[in-house]
């Protein structure tokens, strides 16, 4: 589960990471408030009006109504309100948000942190994250703080410091300090840094996190480390133990057709194409949505109806699937092993009869537990639809409808 | 011979008496697998579908000899489970459930590192040797038993393969369901060695997805033995978006090493045979083992 950035750095502030303080407020009044607390709390004069939505690429990404970018510099006061007003409510498209862009509801109101003073202000990259192969999370850190790492992993990736953590034991102060001496720090800029990872390592072990990416860490003039930024994507199957932070969920940043089906327990995912899907298993769902771009269409769609399908979860996955307009045709693949092909046709015909007039053209492809008693149902419901048993016949059949 | 599990295997299911555990463990019954009882802490010396219910793994080993396990145990407890059982000297734990946190699944895997075990999954659909035992959730009659291994992350695309491999008139060895977690015992690379070892099977089909390396470290390995045992490949997810999860939490695109495409390049250039089309690994197969 992806979070906000204000999100994010309330979890690193618990476990004592330190941070660029802000205050979040979604009215351009609320912002006001916000800077003068800010400035009684930290003295900061100036303040940084930063887009609260789940993409990166903010600070050069345009809200398009207003042509303000997504991460603005108020020199006082009076700048606040109206600097706000420019980003809240508009859409702000960045390279992560794709052209459709993301409407900000939220902006964080943060406090100035690159103040002048006995030293420059320097910014790193840090993350934490896990890898698979080691099973064991990695610390990763760079002096090209500010970048995408990708770029730095591309073109300088001798740039790029790691440091795998055993499980075992956790994260050892030699390893902290390692990482610190490796970033070129020194004096009190490298104790705060050795504290900082250290912080940080606790908050993503805490947190049940999969990834946190701190882009940039900034050493300030004064050497203090600080999270200017925060991406923390949390584990999913950790929500459990974790309530205070399943309700940081924000079902806005989502697609509403995804919320709806995680609500009728399928798994969805909604893509660009015309050609929708509905599929037991979600390798199954992948290759499937394979199958459909290799016979000329694009998916629609991901949707893994599961274990469990019946009639009512394949009505429910027809209902998401026909909400979006640039559905043209359907294609269900069930491959019945505990799930019976005959009661996912029974759905299906069910579905039909429920949802009224259905206009696409919809290819069945049963195989498996009762393939044949499915295909009967079907055939004799006198819907129209095209049946299929093997999954070249299935893909034969998708080129037909689309041509 | 086979691999993981054959007709002599002594299979306990752990979360024995629950929804789950209780459907599956009467169908493996059904199928002829060697189930010699079940493991539900609290219900220890009562019976369940004509078998001993025991508190314990450690218990159940001692009583039974039991040397293979299968958790249907929630996720929550699951790790815990797993680590139950290596300790108890299980040799094959077979984990189903989906839905284990990283965290929990990280200490397991370390738990278990160094401990005679082989972990297959979790998150997976189990391993089947036709003909002999079906230690997981995945209809038997659609396997039939010969001579091609199956390493697949995904369930129902490991039946879809098995399916069209029996009808391409030939039949499976062992197949074995990986699983399709970030984290798993046994990784392709180390499932499709136990394969390339193995006298009773002649070609294998190894079916991946988007996300990770394993493929790319299984093509390598392949290569490495000089490509002595034909092997035809499909990745899963050609047509997914970047950063979005599948389904699996480990189906997802991160660098430009794990998207499909990249992936089904390094498999051609290690020697595999790989199909763009999920539709015709069985035919694929079928061509290849009669040059």
């Amino acid at each position: 589960m992806n979070i906000h950035e204000y999100q994010a750095k309330g979890i690193l502030k618990s476990y004592g990471v330190t941070i660029q303080e802000g205050i979040v407020a979604d009215t351009p009044e609320r912002a006001l408030e916000a800077a003068r607390t800010l400035n009684a709390d930290t003295g900061t004069s100036w303040y940084v009006v930063k887009a609260q939505i789940h993409a990166g690429g903010r600070g050069k990404g345009k809200v398009r109504e207003t042509d303000s970018n997504g991460v603005v510099l108020a020199k006082s006061l009076n700048e606040v309100a109206p600097k706000a007003e420019k980003i809240l409510g508009g859409t702000l498209v960045t390279h992560q948000t794709g052209p459709e862009g993301k409407k900000v509801n939220k902006v964080l109101i943060a406090q100035d942190v690159y103040y002048p003073g006995e030293s420059e202000p320097k910014e790193y990259y840090m993350s934490i994250l896990l890898d698979r192969a080691k099973a064991s999370n990695v610390i990763m850190a760079s002096t090209e703080g500010g970048m995408d790492i990708e770029e730095v992993a591309a073109h300088t990736p001798e740039k790029i410091i790691k440091e795998w953590i055993d499980p075992s034991v956790g994260l050892q102060p030699f390893q902290a300090r390692k990482v610190a001496f490796k970033l070129g720090l020194e004096g009190n800029a490298l104790k705060e840094m050795v504290k900082f990872i250290h912080s940080l390592y606790n908050a993503f072990i805490g947190s049940d996190s999969t990834m946190f990416e701190i882009n940039p860490v900034l050493k300030t003039s004064d050497n203090k480390i600080l999270a200017v930024d925060a991406k923390v994507n949390l584990d999913d199957n950790a929500l459990f133990r974790h309530k205070d932070l399943a309700e940081l969920r924000d079902i806005s940043e989502e697609d509403p057709l995804e919320v709806e089906a995680g609500v009728a327990g399928l798994n969805y995912v909604k893509l660009d194409g015309n050609v929708g899907c509905m599929v037991n298993g979600a390798g199954l769902a992948m290759a499937t949505m394979d199958i459909i771009k290799l016979s000329g269409g694009e998916p629609a769609n991901f949707l893994d109806v599961g274990g469990g399908a019946n009639a009512k979860t394949v009505e429910a996955g027809f209902r998401i699937i026909l909400k979006d307009p640039n559905v043209k045709a359907i294609l269900i693949n069930i491959f019945g092993g505990i799930v019976r092909c005959d009661r996912v046709a029974t759905g299906v015909v069910e579905a039909y009869k429920n949802i009224g007039e259905i206009k696409v053209p919809i290819i069945v492809r049963l195989q498996g537990t009762n393939a044949e008693e499915g295909a009967k149902i079907i055939a004799e419901s006198g819907l129209k639809v095209f049946p299929a048993i093997v999954l070249k016949d299935a893909a034969t059949k998708v080129k037909e409808v689309l041509a | 011979m086979s691999v993981l599990v054959n007709k002599n295997s002594k299979v306990i299911v752990q979360g024995f008496t629950g929804t789950e555990g209780s459907f599956h463990a009467q169908q493996m019954i059904e199928y002829g697998t060697n189930v010699v009882g079940g493991v539900t802490p609290g219900k220890g010396g009562q019976k369940h579908l004509d078998k001993p219910i025991f508190n314990s793994v450690e218990e159940a080993v001692q009583t039974t000899g039991a040397d293979v396990s299968i958790i249907f145990v929630p996720p929550a407890f699951a790790a815990d489970a797993i680590m139950e059982a290596a300790d108890a000297g299980i040799k094959v734990i077979v984990a189903i459930t989906e839905g284990i946190p990283v965290k929990d699944m990280m200490t397991a895997k370390n738990y278990i590192k160094n401990k005679k075990v082989t972990l297959i999954g979790p998150n997976c659909p189990g391993v089947i040797t036709p003909g002999e035992a079906k230690v997981g959730i995945m209809p038997g009659f659609v396997f039939k038993k010969g001579r091609v291994g199956v390493v697949s992350k995904s369930g129902t695309l490991t039946y879809e393969a098995a399916d069209q491999i029996v009808k391409a008139g030939l039949g499976i060895s062992t197949a074995i369901g990986i699983g399709g977690d970030p984290i798993i015992g046994t990784p392709t690379k180390e499932a499709v060695e136990l394969l390339m070892n193995d006298p009773e099977t002649d070609a294998i089909v190894m079916i991946g997805e988007i996300g990770g390396n394993y493929e790319a470290l299984a093509s390598e390995y392949i290569k490495s033995t000089g490509n002595k045992k034909p092997v035809v490949g499909f990745i899963a997810g050609q047509t997914a978006p970047p950063g979005r999860r599948m389904g699996h939490a480990g189906a997802i695109i991160g660098g430009a090493d794990d998207t499909a495409a990249a992936k089904m390049k390094i498999m051609e250039a290690c020697g595999i045979h790989v199909v763009q089309s999920p539709a015709d690994i069985g035919e694929t197969l079928a061509k290849v083992l009669k040059k």
